[in-house]
């Protein structure tokens, strides 16, 4: 059980690394990071309030807060998807943005067990099913990959390249992908 | 599915909300709809079963909508993705 002010302490560090601020409506504020704290409790990571889970780790790691979308959408709109997130100018305005969905619907699909482009495992007895999706109902079929940065050799192993590198803030079409094989002689 | 309804003065127009549990801009959405006595019924999709999702899945597509959240379809046919006040007034003509 991670508590409220942990969550909120997480948010504030993260935000001033970054150099973004929270969501300046104290209320709102609350609202994400009980939010946030519900769905640790829940799923067992921060995921985004704001969006579905598929109560499976691999089909959810881009939307586990700070999510994937987050940089690209500050850099943008100014803040991100859910607004927890905000840059110094929407900070100081309030004025909070309308921020569109980014996450390819590919990816949203994935919370609905309507999965046309991934091999879909035989679900769990229904008995053992929870309301929750806390058991998850299909295996990750999620084929990562290792993906560098031209610009500063970043290195990550993931389904796809972030959208900005988080060491160079380089663009995602400096990366490429790191193509491996194995031989077997003799 | 279970829908949750929340009766209101304002029952001219049949109101769905797909909302989840956790997102603040859906819990505005209900608490706007109720200070504007709009009768309304809502179903918070991270709390249903798998099979249930999917119905979710296919009205909110079949309505034309994106699968965000809060969404709001008003008499079957108007679709209202995120918390916009301006678009719920002139739909619900409150």
């Amino acid at each position: 059980m991670t508590t409220l002010e942990e969550t909120r302490r997480r948010a504030e560090a993260d935000a001033k690394t970054y150099g973004y601020f929270l969501t300046p409506q104290p209320e709102l504020l609350q609202g994400f990071l009980e939010g946030l704290k519900t769905n640790e409790d829940r799923y067992g990571y921060p995921l985004c309030p704001c969006r579905l889970s598929s109560g499976n780790f691999e089909y959810d790691r881009d939307i586990i807060c700070p999510c994937d979308y987050r940089d690209p959408d500050i850099a943008q709109y100014g803040s991100c998807y859910c607004r927890l997130y905000v840059n110094k100018q929407v900070y100081e305005s309030k004025n909070l943005p309308e921020v569109p969905e980014r996450r390819p619907i590919e990816k949203q699909q994935r919370a609905y067990g309507t999965q046309p482009t991934i091999k879909q495992v035989v679900p769990q007895s229904e008995q053992e099913k929870p309301a929750t999706a806390q058991t998850p109902k299909q295996q990750a079929t999620i084929k990562k990959k290792l993906w560098y940065c031209k610009q500063c050799g970043y290195v990550v192993f993931r389904e796809d390249p972030p959208y900005i590198c988080p060491i160079c803030k380089a663009k995602k079409e400096m990366f490429a992908e790191i193509e491996s094989s194995v031989k077997f002689n003799g | 599915m279970q829908f949750s309804k929340v009766s209101g003065k304002k029952n001219n127009h049949k109101v769905t909300l797909y909302a989840l549990s956790t997102c603040v801009w859906c819990k505005l959405t209900k608490e706007y709809l109720k200070e504007n006595e709009v009768e309304y019924q809502y179903v918070d999709v991270d709390l249903l079963d798998e099979d249930d999702k999917t119905k979710v899945h296919e009205t909110i597509s079949s309505k034309g909508g994106m699968l965000s959240y809060p969404t709001i379809i008003v008499d079957d046919k108007t679709v209202i993705t995120g918390f916009r006040k301006d678009k719920l007034k002139e739909a619900l003509e409150i």
